[in-house]
């Protein structure tokens, strides 16, 4: 309705310096998004500018009612594609009154993976491609596909255009320009080879920055499906049978796999992640060997295999590093749903710090 | 249709210096809100400026046919809907001898605000109103299945996603309007039940509050009935388990706010505790459904008070317990509470009674 538009798209730094921070913080189940606003004073750059917060934990599953406050410390800013103006989205973290990190937080182990020195020479670089599905409200059946049945088969949809072949271009549309508005490195999008699924990607990104970025894109992606009327999965199979499930493919670079000789760094690197495949597999997202098969474009969840350009290994190298001797490699085992703070580090911590027995 | 929202926000500075003035005050009920408008010659930045005005009392259950009443202008505010120099005033009522009328809060409430024990305690209020919308002609919350009900609560508090959260239009345009009109609103939640939702007002001092939440709440039933949605301040709207809404009301003075204001803190506390079955009486309309012991209310036969603890009646932050000064929430008041009464009552009761 045009009025309620207008208030809305209200232009508050008009009349008030006051600015509104929307505090954001992920909730007991480690995958689902939680949100409150508060009014600020003044515009801030930084998040150290900003009170630390708290809330109901006990709704949340996070705390019991009788001692139910937990403690949020904001960690990022960007800005609010949503309120724009000089309003800010920030991202949290989660600790006890007495200042433990709370078991749910997983920011604060890998704030200090990254923060450790011989990890913070290396600057690693993440791009993360996170796909997703979109469902029709209240059905739950992925959004163009016919409630009580099945469009065709794939092969038409992978980065298509057409009524009768993409569907949602609008949400992943408005969600590329609300990221780079909101100041996250979104790199790019496509449509994924089930019909219903998309794919985002963020990165190059640096260490923790990386997931903290992941977070608020799926934040501002959320919101977007809400306005849309649309649900957002991001389970990792969520239609069994001859369908692509979602993953969060994570590409990975250091320092010295960057320069001259990297590929030496990067064949080393792999072969830790080898001898610790089972350890990450645990931790790259529940309900993964529902899509893990070894078919569509997957390798098998219990096999650790790596080579270039093949989409059906765990990690690929693309043909370029090969070629130049130095780049990225990409780890294709996370699922849609992992926790990039976990992902991100364990990587770092796997090829930089451990050391196999 | 474009060309009634061209004229809806039509720019009258350019071409007049008439402003108009949106005179509010509060009904026969205790709670339902009504309006009109009229037109002045601006800017009014004053509420002395103002005229004072009648209206037809016998059409709001306020007065016998043949003697209409009178409101008196009390405070002021930016109008988000009119925006310009346009204002909204808010008003309380009086009979034509200049009495305040019966449902008249305001006037005892201002009376204890000024009282000089109380004013040098400089009272500060942060109100947690809490509402539901419901879905128009059924009544039913907004975002429900007509004829069934959502899942269990859990998913919804703070959440985000066209499963989890409903109505957020609404709260997102309520929180500019307010900052707009010069409400001083904190800040805004999802809450536990879906389609419920709440905004802060506060820190406020004294009688400011009430005026503040009156005008918010106002502003709210203009938005919604923009929106098409209807809203709702009653404080158990869906009886079973689900969270019922309340206006959890903050609450710190001087003495308090300084080093040794814990002890002052707890002595409150104690004092509103001997009196506890005359603020529930005072604090809402069939609060009975929801202060039940569960759904994070205590029973409201019993008077409890803990640090974090959700489930009792005061509230005292971990913060304040650890800095040994600061502010408690008295959980009592129902949603449909009156800010003037709930207010000043506390007031009354920490400040001025004697146990």
């Amino acid at each position: 309705m045009a009025l309620l538009n207008d208030l809305l798209n209200l232009n508050l730094s008009d009349h008030t310096e006051k600015i509104i921070a929307e505090y954001i913080w992920i909730g007991g189940s480690g995958m689902d998004m939680r949100s409150k606003a508060r009014t600020i004073s003044k515009p801030v750059s930084s998040p150290s500018e900003l009170p630390k917060w708290n809330y109901d934990g006990s709704s949340t599953g996070q705390a019991p009612g009788e001692d139910s406050e937990v403690i949020i410390y904001p960690q990022a800013i960007f800005k609010d594609p949503f309120r724009g103006g000089n309003n800010i989205l920030v991202m949290c973290d989660c600790y006890t009154p007495q200042g433990e990190p709370i078991p749910t937080n997983k920011r604060h182990n890998a704030a200090k993976i990254f923060s450790n020195p011989e990890v913070a020479a290396e600057e690693p670089w993440y791009g993360i491609e996170q796909e997703y599905t979109l469902l029709q409200k209240d059905v739950n059946w992925p959004l163009g596909w016919p409630v009580g049945g099945f469009p065709g088969p794939q092969g038409p949809y992978y980065c298509a255009a057409g009524a009768d072949k993409a569907f949602g271009r609008d949400i992943v549309d408005a969600h590329y320009k609300a990221c780079l508005y909101a100041g996250i490195n979104i790199s790019g999008i496509n449509g994924e080879v089930m019909p219903g699924q998309w794919e985002f990607q963020v990165g190059p990104s640096v260490g923790i920055a990386a997931a903290d970025q992941v977070w608020v894109a799926r934040y501002i992606l959320e919101r977007i499906t809400e306005k849309a009327g649309v649900v957002l999965s991001f389970d990792p199979k969520p239609i069994m049978g001859d369908w692509n499930g979602a993953g969060a493919h994570t590409n990975y670079s250091t320092k010295s796999m960057r320069e001259e000789g990297g590929y030496e760094i990067i064949k080393k690197a792999i072969e830790k992640l080898g001898l610790r495949h089972k350890e990450h597999i645990a931790a790259y997202g529940e309900g993964n060997e529902r899509r893990l098969t070894g078919r569509h474009e997957t390798a098998d969840i219990n096999t650790f295999k790596w080579g270039v350009a093949n989409r059906g290994a765990s990690i690929r190298v693309g043909r370029d590093t090969e070629k130049e001797g130095k780049g990225y490699f990409e780890d294709r085992r996370p699922a849609s749903n992992m926790d990039p703070y976990v992902v991100t580090s364990m990587i770092a911590e796997t090829t930089l710090l451990w050391k196999p027995t």
